[in-house]
C-alpha cells in the first residue's frame, strides 16, 4: 500500500511500463524503472522527480487514454512530485504553502514589496525617494548598503538553509546515501545531463507539449530561464566583489561585467518566463497535474517579475523612478527568496539529486554484478509483437 | 472529398502511410481515409516495436551484418516454404533500402543503450514503439501536404473488370463517393472481424483474444475478394501466441503475452499437459502457443510454476495466481485438484538432472513422459505455487490478395489489375504464408506500402 493515490496510481503504471518496455530509449525514467520489480514509495519520488515531463511517453503510448490501460506516465508523475515537494519541506510546518501556492506567493510577494516601500519612505524624506539620483552609491542614497546586504544575505541564507533541508528529506527518502553525492563521476554526469537539459528531449526530436507534434521549446525557454538565472547570480556575486575588493559602489557604467552580467540574465529571465508561462497556458491539459498548476504559474511569474523590475531599474536608474523602481526590485527580489523553498524552484534540487542517483545506477548496471546478469537475461522476450 | 486525388489509399498503419508519402513525393495528390478515430489511428502498426531488415554491416542501432540470404533462409524456416520466392527475395533486397528510408520520413531508432540490452542483429527498434513511428509518419504525411480523414469507413468500392472507380465512404454521418485514379488498399486483415473467424475456425474463435485493434475487421478485403481479385493464402493461418486470458477482448497489445512457457508446465482445464513446453528456443515457442491453446478444450489453458522461476522473465500486467499448494492453486484455477497433483507429480518423476540454462537448449530434460519436456525440466515443488491462465491471441490473419512485385493487384483472371495495388496485411499472405518471425509484418508493410504508393502515382499520372 501506498501513502496516497498518486503514489497508487504510479504503482499500478509503473507496472504496465515495465510489461512493454517500449519507452526505454527515450529518457532516464524507464531504464531506472526497469531496474526494479517492486515500488516503494521512495522509488516511485525518485521516478517522480526523475521525469522531466516531456510528454513523449503519452503521446507514443499505444495504452494513452482513451483506451482501457489509462496509462498517463507525464500527468500521474507530475501528481507524485508535486506532492513529494510537501513531503520534504522544511520547516513541516510550512507545507500547506504548496496547497495554494499561487495565492501565498502573490501575498507575500505583495507585502513585501509593501514592505519595502514603507520602509524607504518612512526611512527617508520624499525628496531623495524621488528625486533623481546618479553617481556612486546612488542606490544608497535610498536604502543603504549594509541594510540592503544584511536584508537580502538574511534571506538568502535563510532559503539556501531550507532548501538544503528539504533535499535531505528526499535524499532521505528514497533510500540514498551521503556516499553517493561525494561520487564525483556521477555528479559530473548529473551536471552535464542538467546543462543540457537531457531529458527534456523526448528521446531526440523535441518534447510534447500542446499535441503529438515535438518541438524544441520548453527546452530554449528553460534553459533561457535556467541560464538568466545563473547570469543574475553571477551579476549579483560580482557587484559584492567590486564593492568590497575593489571599493567600488553601485551603480555601474553599462560597460562594466555585473552590468553586462545581469543584462544578459535578465533578457533570458524575462523571455524564458514568458515563453514558459505561454508553454503552460497551450499545454494540453491531460498532461497537467491541476493542483500543482498555480505553483508552477506563481514560480515563473516570479521570476519575470523580479527580472522585469531588474531591467526597468536599469533603464530608469538616473529618473526621478529609479527610488520606486528599486523598491519594486527590492520587494520582488526578497519574495522570490523568502519562497524559494516552497515553491517549483524546488524541482531543480530534486531532480539533481535524482539525476546523480541515476549515473550511479547505470554505471552499477555496466559492472558485472549479478543484477546486471539478471537485467540481461531478461530481454530476450522484448522484441515479439 | 468532391475534389478527384490521384491516389486514393485505405488504411491508415504503416503500409498505408509508406504509400502515401511515398505516391506524394512521386508528385500524386493523396487522400487516406482511416476507418478509425484518430486515437487508434493505424492498426496494428500501434502495437508494433520493431522491423527486420537486410543489412550488411553493422550500422549504430543493429550489430551485423544480416545478409539478404540468411534472412531468406529463415523466412523459409518459419512459413515451411509457404512464400513466393520472387516476392520474397525482392522484399528482402528492398528491405536494406527501408532501414534509411524509413528514417528519412522522420521515424526514429532506439540508439543501443550503453549495452545494458541487446538490440540483436536482426531488427531494429523504433524509438518509443509503434505509435511514435505512427505519429512520425503522420507527421510527415501532413507536411507534404497528403490529406488524411480519419473515422472514414470505406464501405463500397466500384470495380469494374479490374479497373478501380470509385469508393463509397461513410464519413460523418454520410455517405460520400471518393473518386481516384489509382487505389492503394492498405487496410488490414479480418482479425477483429469474429464472425468471419468462426466460418475457418468455428464457434472456438468466440474464445480468442484479439492482440491488436477492433478496427481490423476486413471488409476491404472481403469488396476486393468479391470484386474479382485473386485471393491469396490460408484462411486459418494466422499469428497466433498464448495470452494472459484475463487480457481486454482488444487491443490488449503487447503488455498481455507470457514467456513463461519454459520455467514449468502448461495444462488444460483437465489438468493435462500437451505439448512439450521445452522444444525450442524463444521466438519459436513465442509463436506457437496460441494455436496449441487454440486446439484444446474451451481454449484455455494454465502455465504452472513454482518459486524459483518468478523472476525469470518479463514482469507482465497482471499478477500471477498464487497459491501455497497445487491443490490449492488448483482450486483456484477451477480445476481438479487430484488431477493436478498428478500431473505435477508424474511430470517431477521424470524430471533428470542436468544444468539449467534458458538462454540456451539446455539438458534438463523429462524422460518417460508424454509429451516429453526436453529442455530446462526442472520439478515443481517449491511453494508458493503460481499460474497464469492463457487463451489464443490473434495478431494478425494471412488470407489476403494476391500481387505482383510492382504491388499491383492481380485479378482471379491472372491479370494484373489496372489500377489497384496493396500493401501491408492484406497482402502479406503472398510473403508469409505461415509462421512468423519477429518484425517482418513491418517489413513487408514498408517495403510494399513504398512501392504501391510509388506505382499507384506513376499509374495516375500516366
Amino acid at each position: 500500500m501506498h501513502a496516497t493515490k498518486a503514489l497508487e496510481e504510479a504503482d499500478r503504471l509503473m507496472t504496465v511500463c515495465n510489461s512493454c518496455r517500449y519507452c526505454e530509449g527515450l529518457c532516464a525514467v524507464f531504464p531506472a524503472m526497469e531496474l526494479r520489480r517492486a515500488f516503494t514509495d521512495g522509488d516511485l519520488n525518485y521516478l517522480a522527480n526523475l521525469c522531466h515531463s516531456c510528454g513523449a511517453c503519452y503521446t507514443d503510448c499505444q495504452f494513452s487514454p482513451p483506451h482501457e490501460f489509462n496509462v498517463n506516465v507525464p500527468q500521474t508523475l507530475a501528481k507524485v512530485r508535486n506532492d513529494s515537494y510537501k513531503l520534504y519541506v522544511w520547516p513541516r510546518a510550512l507545507a500547506p504553502l504548496f496547497e495554494r501556492n499561487g495565492l501565498a506567493i502573490s501575498l507575500i510577494a505583495a507585502l513585501s514589496v509593501g514592505i519595502f516601500f514603507f520602509g524607504l519612505m518612512a526611512f527617508n524624506d520624499p525628496a531623495v525617494m524621488f528625486g533623481v539620483q546618479t553617481g556612486p552609491g546612488a542606490f544608497y542614497r535610498i536604502m543603504s548598503h549594509n541594510a540592503m546586504a544584511g536584508v537580502f544575505g538574511a534571506a538568502f541564507f535563510y532559503a539556501i538553509a531550507a532548501l538544503i533541508m528539504g533535499f535531505r528529506m528526499f535524499w532521505r527518502d528514497i533510500g540514498e546515501t551521503r556516499e553517493t553525492l561525494t561520487n564525483g563521476v556521477s555528479v559530473w554526469q548529473a551536471m552535464k545531463d542538467t546543462m543540457a537539459l537531457r531529458y527534456l528531449d523526448g528521446g531526440g526530436p523535441g518534447c510534447f507539449n500542446e499535441d503529438e507534434r515535438p518541438t524544441d521549446r520548453r527546452r530554449l525557454y528553460h534553459h533561457m530561464t535556467f541560464y538568466g538565472f545563473f547570469l543574475c547570480l553571477a551579476a549579483t556575486s560580482t557587484a559584492t566583489l567590486y564593492h568590497y575588493l575593489l571599493g567600488m559602489e553601485a551603480p555601474y557604467t553599462w560597460y562594466d561585467l555585473p552590468v553586462i552580467l545581469g543584462t544578459f540574465g535578465g533578457i533570458g529571465l524575462v523571455v524564458g518566463p514568458a515563453g514558459l508561462i505561454w508553454a503552460k497556458l497551450k499545454r494540453d491539459p491531460a498532461l497537467r497535474d491541476e493542483n500543482g498548476r498555480s505553483m508552477e504559474m506563481a514560480f515563473v511569474v516570479m521570476l519575470f517579475l523580479v527580472s522585469v523590475t531588474g531591467l526597468l531599474l536599469l533603464i530608469l536608474r538616473a529618473t526621478p523612478a529609479m527610488g520606486t523602481m528599486l523598491a519594486l526590485h527590492m520587494g520582488f527580489v526578497f519574495g522570490f527568496f523568502m519562497t524559494m523553498p516552497y515553491s517549483k524552484f524546488v524541482h531543480g534540487i530534486y531532480r539533481f539529486g535524482a539525476l546523480v542517483r541515476y549515473a550511479k545506477e547505470r554505471r552499477a548496471l555496466h559492472e558485472p554484478t549479478p543484477s546486471k546478469a539478471k537485467a540481461l537475461s531478461i530481454p530476450d522476450a522484448k522484441a515479439g509483437a | 472529398m468532391t475534389r478527384r486525388y490521384d491516389v486514393l489509399v485505405v488504411g491508415g498503419g504503416n503500409a498505408a502511410l509508406c504509400a502515401a508519402i511515398s505516391a506524394r513525393r512521386s508528385g500524386a495528390s493523396v487522400l487516406v481515409l482511416e476507418g478509425a478515430p484518430k486515437f487508434y489511428r493505424g492498426g496494428n502498426t500501434r502495437h508494433t516495436r520493431n522491423m527486420r531488415c537486410a543489412h550488411d554491416a553493422a550500422t549504430e542501432i543493429l550489430t551485423g551484418p544480416y545478409t539478404e540470404e540468411e534472412f531468406w533462409e529463415d523466412l523459409l524456416r518459419v512459413t515451411g516454404g509457404q512464400t513466393d520466392e520472387e516476392l520474397a527475395r525482392f522484399m528482402i533486397r528492398e528491405s536494406k533500402e527501408i532501414l534509411n528510408w524509413i528514417v528519412e520520413q522522420g521515424v526514429r531508432w532506439q540508439p543501443s543503450l550503453g549495452g545494458t540490452l541487446s538490440l540483436g542483429r536482426t531488427n531494429s527498434f523504433f524509438l518509443g514503439g509503434g505509435r511514435a513511428m505512427l505519429n512520425a509518419l503522420y507527421f510527415t504525411a501532413e507536411r507534404l501536404g497528403v490529406d488524411v480523414l480519419y473515422d472514414a469507413e470505406v464501405v463500397d468500392l466500384d470495380i469494374r473488370d479490374g479497373m478501380f472507380h470509385s469508393a463509397t465512404v461513410a464519413y460523418g454521418g454520410q455517405r460520400h463517393e471518393v473518386h481516384a485514379a489509382s487505389l492503394v488498399a492498405a487496410a488490414g486483415g479480418f482479425e477483429a472481424n469474429i464472425e468471419w473467424l468462426k466460418q475457418y475456425w468455428g464457434d472456438i474463435a468466440e474464445n480468442f483474444l484479439i492482440r491488436g485493434t477492433p478496427y481490423n475487421r476486413g471488409s476491404v478485403l472481403k469488396m476486393l475478394l468479391d470484386k474479382g481479385v485473386q485471393k491469396i493464402g490460408d484462411p486459418t493461418q494466422c499469428h497466433a501466441v498464448a495470452i494472459d486470458a484475463r487480457a481486454p477482448k482488444f487491443d490488449g497489445g503487447i503488455i498481455t503475452r507470457l514467456d513463461c512457457v519454459v520455467f514449468g508446465i502448461v495444462v488444460n482445464k483437465n489438468a493435462e499437459r500437451f505439448y512439450d513446453e521445452g522444444e525450442d528456443l524463444w521466438p519459436k515457442r513465442y509463436a506457437i502457443w496460441g494455436r496449441l491453446v487454440a486446439a484444446q478444450p474451451d481454449q484455455i489453458a494454465y502455465i504452472i510454476f513454482d518459486a524459483p522461476s518468478l523472476e525469470m522473465f518479463m514482469p507482465s500486467l497482471y499478477p500471477p495466481i498464487k497459491a501455497d499448494s497445487i491443490a490449492e492453486l488448483a482450486g483456484k484455477l477451477g480445476l481438479d485438484p487430484q488431477a493436478l497433483e498428478t500431473t505435477v507429480e508424474t511430470f517431477n518423476g521424470a524430471v533428470r538432472p542436468g544444468t539449467f540454462d534458458h538462454t540456451i537448449l539446455d539438458d534438463c530434460r523429462t524422460e518417460g513422459l508424454t509429451p516429453p519436456k526436453s529442455h530446462w525440466a526442472r520439478p515443481i515443488r517449491n511453494a508458493p505455487f503460481y499460474a497464469y491462465p492463457v487463451r489464443p491471441g490473434i495478431t494478425f490473419t494471412y488470407l489476403g490478395t494476391r500481387v505482383n512485385k510492382e504491388a499491383r493487384m492481380i485479378m482471379a483472371d491472372g491479370r494484373p489489375a489496372a489500377n489497384m495495388f496493396a500493401a501491408g496485411e492484406i497482402m502479406a499472405g503472398n510473403v508469409l504464408g505461415k509462421g512468423y518471425a519477429a518484425g517482418i509484418g513491418m517489413t513487408i508493410g514498408s517495403v510494399f506500402g513504398r512501392v504501391a504508393g510509388r506505382e499507384a502515382a506513376k499509374n495516375a499520372c500516366n
